[in-house]
């Protein structure tokens, strides 16, 4: 980027403008449309382990979409998100199980159970700071499993699984079951296909736009200084809360239907370090914390490790480790932010630009 | 002393940053053996950055500073101290969980070299410390915070004394107390550069004086030779 | 009330314990603002290296005696190396790179020793109590780790506060650029920091593997229960970080009393609330 001296006070017209669209954001933006149809349309040619592989990948994406805007944004940088993967799961099965529930309608009043359990977790954790608060919400996440551990009804210590009538009765299997002439158990991997492909899109599509807005701004001003973002007006701990909140909602229907496409749920399932958070920081911080692009890159590594890896046992999960190690020393800002840095492109931009117009015929960018 | 003293520091287009944001462009600079220099300027002059640069608080350019004819532009400064050069940081800044004779022995930590400051000498110099040794050193006033702050920085027996604005913040009466220890300081042999707001007392005190401005030299001479409006053109670059 | 006395008994002995996984812990966030997410598998892993040693024929206190400078010099190297090169205002790398560790050593540990829980064999010890009249007897074993506790805490108070290396280490977690003035190399006052957090740890794991059955997967829980101990007693100070253990310890005994599933969960509530109402502990000393 070229750097110019700022004349003072000569007035020009409009010489400065604030943008945040680059050259390939504007390419990505309408590529992205084609490329999320044709996944849409996979399931009438692409086999039922391939749907299962791209439902895990989404389901992924998202919950390190979700991760990303609480710790590479705002700064809050969570070790308990598997707290509200499990709350969502749990109230899933609690409402399609005890109370008959269609299980996607199960899906959303789950998100809004783990967005209330996040209220009073929220209160009590933001006491905390840094890797303390970290710690905190690592405690709720146990505190959640330790009590739901005691509820017989759903299966207490060692879970339970879904009911086949459950299962078989949600809304659209119908529809499904004659669109692609599919028996019951692979038209609910279709329809978890779709659903997981929708919040992964809807997720990100979230994200995207309440960074670029003036909400996004704030948390920046958050992640940056809570001090000096209260000095500006920013209303931290409302913004903070409702942060948490909203991804503790996001996340929860996204456990809900992880846990639905599963059948079955347990406390140390539900509830995962590894599975939920581990595995999810370590995609984020691979691709690239605090950026659009890094979760999508990293779960694309992280699933092909998994693919070959995966059998190694202990040793995959070593490697991990050792590779988060190495990241955090040698590249901190992932995959995305050497490549970015590289090639100085943005294709997800959320940052705002100042641009300086020389003269008329001429941009250049500071 | 009629002959000349031997050149004990020097700055040799020393730049410095925070961040992207460059404070010194270039500073050249003089101490010799035994001398006071007093620097002064407005602020955000980069007077103090000027101070930490040579303490090595900041990453400096590796020829940059001169001890002694050697370049020490590399090292940490925690090694600084120990070749004899210690700054008397600019708001005190004790260690609030140390009494005042913690404080002052610490100090002591990076003393290789041996010389006429002790524990012992450093009450005789501020003896009204002396009466709060095992007080916290939060539970000081200004004055006597400087006082501790000038005594923990003696006690590593430098051979230079770097002061960041020993003044701030401080009585008229209080600040002449602390001019004079630092006159007592001064016929112990030791080279003091003094950074200061007090123009008054800065003049009186120095054998030569530098004016910063924006990161740059913008005057230097003896007292006696810079006059009232050179100074003050220094002073804000007009 | 012969119960509850006998369980308010055991908890504050239990409060001796997680004292002594918290201590390493206090001492570290105090000098050095670094929360290791790996703390509780590295008190794991000092039990594992006591085990291997006596497995080899190695007498049990031998075995202590060596595994506790052999952690020392591990928590050193590992400062050095990797978390000195991390430390700054982003709380992320060190935070990554502890929870890296942590699952490298829990792993590593299952693929060495297996997931079979193993014990530290101390003999008569194991069983041995002291009655205290009334029907009330507490376990000599427990008695022992309390009491290690309290010297633990009380060798690093004499460390901090009568010994130049002490002050440097205060100074440090005061003021750290200050402390560079001062000529105290930071990164080498982190790394002895860090290995005697270490050492403590390799302590904590000898009482942990003599007291009870142990398993490379036992680790996070350790941490939370050290975490949980150092913020109830409040940042800062070592004894505070024992009265926030025995709260711990307490919590979890009379939780257990009521209903025995209820145990950990007790030591979790207990932490909650003592966050909501006393956010900086029941004795901070520290200002962050």
């Amino acid at each position: 980027m070229s750097s110019h001296v700022l004349g003072a006070g000569r007035a020009q017209g409009s010489r400065f403008a604030v943008a945040t669209a680059t050259h390939a954001s504007t390419v990505t933006a309408l590529l992205a449309i084609p490329a999320i149809l044709i996944l849409l349309a996979m399931p009438a040619f692409a086999s039922r382990a391939m749907l299962q592989e791209l439902f895990y990948v989404f389901t992924m994406l998202a919950l390190a979409q979700l991760w990303n805007l609480l710790a590479g944004s705002a700064g809050l940088i969570s070790v308990g998100q598997q707290a509200f993967v499990g709350v969502g799961a749990y109230a899933l099965f609690a409402f399609t199980v005890t109370a008959a529930f269609d299980p996607m309608l199960a899906i959303v009043l789950a998100g809004a159970v783990a967005g209330l359990v996040a209220v009073p977790a929220a209160l009590i954790v933001f006491r905390l700071r840094g890797a303390y608060f970290a710690i905190g919400t690592w405690v709720v996440a146990e505190v959640c499993r330790l009590i739901l551990a005691q509820v017989k009804q759903l299966g207490g210590g060692t879970g339970t699984s879904l009911p086949a009538d459950v299962a078989g009765s949600m809304v659209g299997l119908d529809f499904v079951r004659n669109l692609f002439a599919v028996r019951g158990p692979a038209a609910r991997d279709i329809l978890a296909y779709w659903l997981a492909l929708l919040l992964a899109v809807g997720t990100f599509v979230l994200v995207y736009r309440l960074l670029r807005s003036r909400y996004g701004l704030a948390l920046s001003a958050i992640g940056d200084s809570e001090a000096a973002a209260e000095s500006t007006g920013v209303d931290v701990f409302r913004t903070k809360l409702l942060i948490y909140v909203a991804t503790a909602i996001a996340t929860g229907m996204v456990g809900a239907l992880i846990f639905l496409q599963k059948a079955r749920i347990s406390p140390d399932a539900a509830f995962s370090l590894i599975d939920w958070t581990a595995y999810v920081i370590f995609i984020v911080v691979i691709g690239g914390i605090g950026t659009m692009e890094g979760p999508i890159i990293g779960v694309v590594i992280f699933y092909l490790l998994q693919y070959y890896l995966a059998a190694l046992g202990s040793w995959y999960l070593i490697i991990l480790g050792a590779l988060a190690i190495v990241l955090m020393l040698f590249a901190p800002a992932g995959v995305w932010g050497l490549i970015s840095r590289v090639f100085d492109i943005s294709l997800f931009p959320v940052r705002r630009r100042l641009i300086v117009r020389a003269s008329a015929a001429h941009e250049t960018e500071k | 002393m009629t002959h000349a003293a031997a050149t004990v520091l020097e700055t040799r287009e020393l730049t410095a940053f925070y961040g992207d944001f460059q404070a010194l462009f270039g500073i050249t600079f003089i101490l010799d053996e035994g001398e006071t220099v007093a620097i002064i300027g407005a602020n955000g002059a980069g007077k103090s950055t000027f101070l930490k640069a040579i303490a090595g608080l900041l990453p400096r350019p590796a020829a940059a500073v001169r001890f002694d004819g050697r370049d020490i532009g590399t090292l940490p400064a925690y090694e600084i101290v120990k070749l004899g050069i210690a700054l008397v940081p600019e708001g005190r800044r004790l260690f609030s969980s140390l009494s005042v004779e913690e404080n002052l022995l610490v100090g002591a930590y990076g003393r290789r070299t041996a010389g006429p400051w002790n524990l012992a000498a450093v009450y005789q110099l501020f003896p009204m410390l002396r009466e709060r040794r095992q007080t916290p050193s939060t539970a000081l006033s200004g004055g006597q915070q400087q006082m501790v702050a000038i005594g923990r920085s003696l006690m590593s027996n430098p051979r230079i004394l770097l002061c960041d604005e020993l003044s701030l913040g401080l009585a008229p009466i209080v600040i002449r107390d602390i001019y004079a220890a630092l006159a007592e300081i001064k016929l112990r042999g030791t080279s003091v550069v003094l950074v200061e707001q007090d123009l008054v007392h800065a003049m009186s005190v120095a054998d030569r004086a530098y004016c910063f401005q924006e990161g740059r030299v913008s005057l230097s001479g003896r007292p006696s030779e810079l006059t009232r409006d050179a100074i003050h053109a220094a002073y804000f670059g007009l | 009330m012969l119960g509850w006395v006998d369980t308010i008994l055991q908890g504050v002995l239990l409060g001796g314990l997680y004292s002594l996984y918290a201590t390493g812990l206090s001492v570290i966030f105090g000098i050095m603002r670094l929360v290791n997410l790996a703390h509780g598998d590295l008190i794991v892993l000092g039990a594992f290296l006591i085990l291997a040693l006596t497995t080899a024929g190695v007498p049990l206190i031998v075995a202590v005696v060596i595994v506790v400078p052999l952690m020392f010099a591990t928590g050193y190297a590992l400062q050095s190396v990797l978390l000195n090169r991390a430390l700054g205002r982003n709380i992320l790398p060190p935070l990554l790179i502890t929870f890296g560790l942590s699952i490298i050593v829990q792993n590593g540990l299952l693929e060495t020793f297996s997931a079979d829980t193993r014990f530290l064999n101390v003999g008569p010890l194991q069983s041995a109590s002291l009655p205290l009249g009334g029907g009330i007897a507490i376990g000599v074993m427990p008695l022992i780790c309390l009491m290690a506790a309290i010297a633990v805490i009380l060798l690093l108070n004499g460390v901090f506060y009568r010994t130049a290396v002490g002050r440097a280490f205060r100074a440090t977690s005061d003021d750290v650029e200050i402390a560079q003035l001062m000529g105290i190399n930071n990164k080498a006052i982190y790394a002895l920091t860090m290995g005697i957090a270490l050492a403590v740890c390799a302590v904590a794991g000898f009482f942990l593997g003599a007291r009870a059955n142990f398993d490379p997967s036992i680790g996070p829980a350790r941490l939370l229960y050290a975490f949980e101990a150092v913020i109830i007693g409040g940042l800062g100070s070592l004894w505070g970080t024992l009265a926030g253990g025995i709260v711990v310890g307490l919590a979890q005994t009379i939780g257990a009393h009521i209903d025995p599933e209820w145990q950990i969960l007790s030591g979790h509530v207990a932490f909650l609330i003592v966050l909501v109402i006393r956010p900086r502990g029941l004795f901070p000393r520290a200002v962050d």
